[in-house]
């Protein structure tokens, strides 16, 4: 691709990045959450693949896969959790501590720190939709290129 | 009659998928014609969840007090829309995936041509 | 609390996260992973044994998601809120089945699949799958339905594709794919059409308020056609053959018992979702399409030179046995003679017959291509010479699939013969000719393959994994057909009588008195 591609590529990539990562962790407050976020931070990988080429990022497909996995664990592990009530319980909500915030009433912006096992189940589904979109972007890209088989 | 315009648009969609899988022969193509009747359903299934006059289905930011009569949009089927925009993503990429190996393999997308199996 | 009250959440939550983490185990070594895999399933089994106990002994199961405890299914209003699990007598009986197939898959898959190609994918596909597929069958909501269905699509299609380095599974693959994907929408429509009407999505919710309005008619029309393409019934069976005969051994016989789930996701549908709305014209319906797919599915099989993909029309045409016997249980649904009854319990019990026997033929199969290098019936022979156990463990599956007794297959197919008499001699009749026929056709297959002069192979011999899996299968055939009037009172019946009358039961236990 163009210089100016990469270049604004290179620009732009910061900011999908963070702006995906807002999305997964306002996701209990605001539209949004892990697959939106991870997709958004995917069209990251996109931007590169398109930019750059797939086989420059080739070496980070088991990386990908990797945190796939741990994405996936994550969030069943974290349903595990609950077990003590049931399956998918949110023994975290309303209990003060880590994300345990009562939340208040009213049109309130929202706090952070509320929401309890929530918060961390869009992190582990943003991060298992990030690898796993991503992945599925390079792995196309990889395919559809004729070169280098 | 009016209220039932996005019903008639979602099915428009679907026939035009069902037309696109039925007359096509690109592996693309069917597709596309796949994703044409997804997006239909979907946009039935969110559809759905429209309340007139209602406010976003937030938790905080119900209304409070008095007048408790104010409708909110069925969340359900955003969320069912949402699981299933997911579920479409994984479907479609698996799609493309066979078709980009079958197009490695025998270099043509035509579904007529390709055809080991058979019988 | 215990874990006993976890069972029906742990037997799908287990085989998830076993998929999950066994590609991290591969990466330590790949003796962790299958010593992974082997832990997983064999805690797997455990659950759906012991909740099949539960259920048997107990009575229907209701779990809540998500809940303080698993049995808070109904909101404020006694309106049903959450996710929940549900499991009858049907759905155990259907569980028990899928841990049949996939305990057999799993240990048959460790000594058959190859270290380079794919077989961690293979496995962790495999894992999925079979949570997909126990989810579908303890499902009680409609979402989760139509989720579960899509699970096991992607991971099915996923396992007959992967070979990519193969042309003609991922053509397989991407003809299946396209199947269950329509099939998938045309039950997510149906949901939503339902949903739209009644606002809840709770299968027994749904259950006590469906009437047989023109919408509820236009969803039961979608679901039929919907899951009729999962289950490969004809005129939707074209993606079954290549599916079947494309697929790993491990993989088809994990697709037989998905297959089965869409058959008993159909069942659920017109037995318990429909049921206080039943009319007798849809088990015409389904009357004729089981006759036809038994017709159909055998004289294709006549004609295939492929050992694959003839194994592959004789589990379609099980299928049909099974559509044909629910169908008589339809027609005669509410109406309540006995032989509606005989005929549910006979195609309930086919299924696990059928389960066993196609399972230990798909596995012959396998170990026939391993060990001569294709499935060519016109350029094998002469098997049985160094496959001794394989050629016995075919022969022992196609005798008991075409219904010879004693072998498990002849009680229940006798039990559909019965039943259908009733109704119609003609399909009797026609039910009866497809066996003889099937039989002909695996009496050729037979003599073949395995008979003839001794020929020179190719391929590696059987390992010990194999012939294990196929002994599990062989040992319930043979088990099955020695007693069979057990099996029925204590497994069978049960499960057909949720079908018959237990809907009332279902609908108790969900919403409560």
């Amino acid at each position: 691709m163009s210089v100016v591609v990469r270049t604004v590529t290179r620009l732009l990539l910061p900011a999908v990045v963070m702006f995906g990562a807002y999305v997964v962790m306002h996701g209990h407050l605001t539209p949004g959450g892990g697959f939106q976020g991870g997709a958004v931070i995917a069209s990251a990988v996109a931007l590169v693949v398109v930019a750059f080429g797939a086989r420059r990022i080739r070496r980070h497909k088991e990386t990908l896969s990797v945190l796939e996995d741990v994405g996936a664990l994550a969030f069943v592990v974290l349903a595990f959790l609950g077990i003590g009530g049931t399956f998918f319980y949110n023994s975290l909500a309303g209990t003060g501590g880590l994300f345990g915030q009562e939340v208040a009433m009213g049109a309130n912006p929202g706090a952070l720190n509320t929401g309890g096992m929530l918060p961390l189940m869009n992190w582990a589904v943003g991060l298992k939709v990030l690898a796993g979109l991503g992945s599925i972007v390079l792995l196309m890209g990889l395919l559809g290129g004729d070169d280098d088989r | 009659m009016i209220g039932n315009l996005p019903f008639v648009v979602c099915m428009i969609l679907v026939a035009l998928g069902l037309w696109t899988l039925m007359t096509r022969r690109n592996l693309i193509k069917l597709a596309i014609g796949i994703v044409l009747i997804e997006n239909g359903v979907n946009l039935f299934l969110v559809s759905l969840g429209y309340v007139r006059g209602g406010v976003a289905p937030i938790y905080t930011y119900a209304p409070q007090g008095v007048p408790v009569n104010v409708p909110m949009a069925m969340p359900t089927p955003q969320a069912l829309t949402l699981t299933s925009i997911v579920i479409g993503v994984a479907t479609t990429a698996l799609l493309l995936a066979f078709a980009v190996l079958i197009h490695r393999q025998r270099g043509t997308l035509d579904a007529g041509r390709i055809r080991e199996l058979r019988g | 609390m215990s874990l006993a009250m976890h069972v029906p959440i742990l037997a799908i939550a287990v085989p998830l996260l076993g998929a999950f983490a066994l590609p991290l185990m591969a990466k330590v070594h790949h003796r962790l992973r299958d010593l992974w895999a082997l832990v997983v399933g064999a805690f797997t089994v455990a659950m759906i044994v012991t909740l099949a106990v539960q259920v048997f002994t107990v009575g229907v199961q209701v779990y809540t998601l998500g809940a303080d405890t698993p049995d808070a299914t109904l909101g404020p209003q006694g309106f049903p809120i959450r996710i929940t699990l549900v499991a009858d007598a049907m759905g155990a009986f259907m569980a028990l089945i899928s841990a049949l197939l996939g305990g057999a898959a799993l240990i048959y898959a460790l000594g058959f699949l190859e270290e380079s190609k794919g077989k961690t994918l293979s496995m962790s596909l495999f894992l999925l799958l079979w949570a997909g597929m126990l989810g579908l069958k303890l499902t009680g909501d409609m979402f989760n339905f139509f989720v579960f269905l899509e699970l096991t699509s992607v991971a099915a299609c996923g396992l007959i594709g992967y070979r990519a380095w193969e042309s003609r599974p991922p053509e397989a693959a991407f003809k299946t794919l396209v199947m269950f994907i329509l099939g998938g929408l045309m039950v997510l429509l149906a949901v939503a059409i339902l949903y739209g009407e009644y606002g809840a999505l709770n299968m027994a919710f749904l259950s006590a308020q469906i009437g047989g309005s023109l919408l509820d008619r236009v969803a039961l029309g979608l679901l039929l056609g919907g899951l009729l393409m999962k289950a490969g019934a004809v005129p939707m069976h074209m993606w079954a053959p290549d599916a079947y005969g494309e697929a790993d051994a491990n993989t088809a016989i994990v697709l037989v018992a998905n297959t089965q789930a869409g058959l008993y996701a159909l069942f659920r549908v017109v037995f318990t979702l429909y049921g206080g709305a039943a009319t007798p014209e849809v088990g015409y319906l389904v009357t004729t399409l089981g006759a036809l797919t038994v017709l159909v599915a055998v004289l294709m099989a006549v004609v295939q030179t492929n050992l694959g993909r003839l194994v592959a029309y004789g589990a379609i045409s099980q299928i049909g046995y099974m559509l044909l016997a629910a169908g008589v249980g339809l027609v005669t649904l509410g109406v309540g003679p006995e032989f509606g009854r005989v005929a549910l319990q006979g195609g309930v019990f086919h299924m696990f017959n059928d389960a066993a026997c196609i399972g230990l033929l798909f596995l012959c199969v396998g170990a026939v291509r391993r060990a001569a290098g294709s499935g060519d019936l016109r350029s094998l022979g002469g098997l049985a010479h160094t496959e001794k156990w394989t050629s016995g463990f075919f022969l022992l599956g196609a005798l008991a699939l075409a219904g010879i007794p004693p072998l498990n297959g002849f009680a229940s197919k006798l039990m559909i013969y019965q039943s259908v008499f009733q109704l119609s001699p003609i399909l009797t009749a026609l039910a009866v000719l497809a066996s003889i026929l099937l039989l002909a056709v695996f009496v050729r297959a037979f003599q073949g393959a395995f008979l003839g002069p001794r020929q020179s192979m190719s391929g590696a011999p059987l390992s010990p994994a194999m012939l294990a899996g196929m002994a599990v299968l062989a040992v319930v055939v043979i088990a099955f057909g020695l007693v069979p009037d057990l099996v029925v009172r204590h497994l069978v019946a049960p499960a057909a009588e949720a079908l018959w009358t237990g809907r009332d039961v279902y609908l108790a236990a969900v919403l409560g008195g």
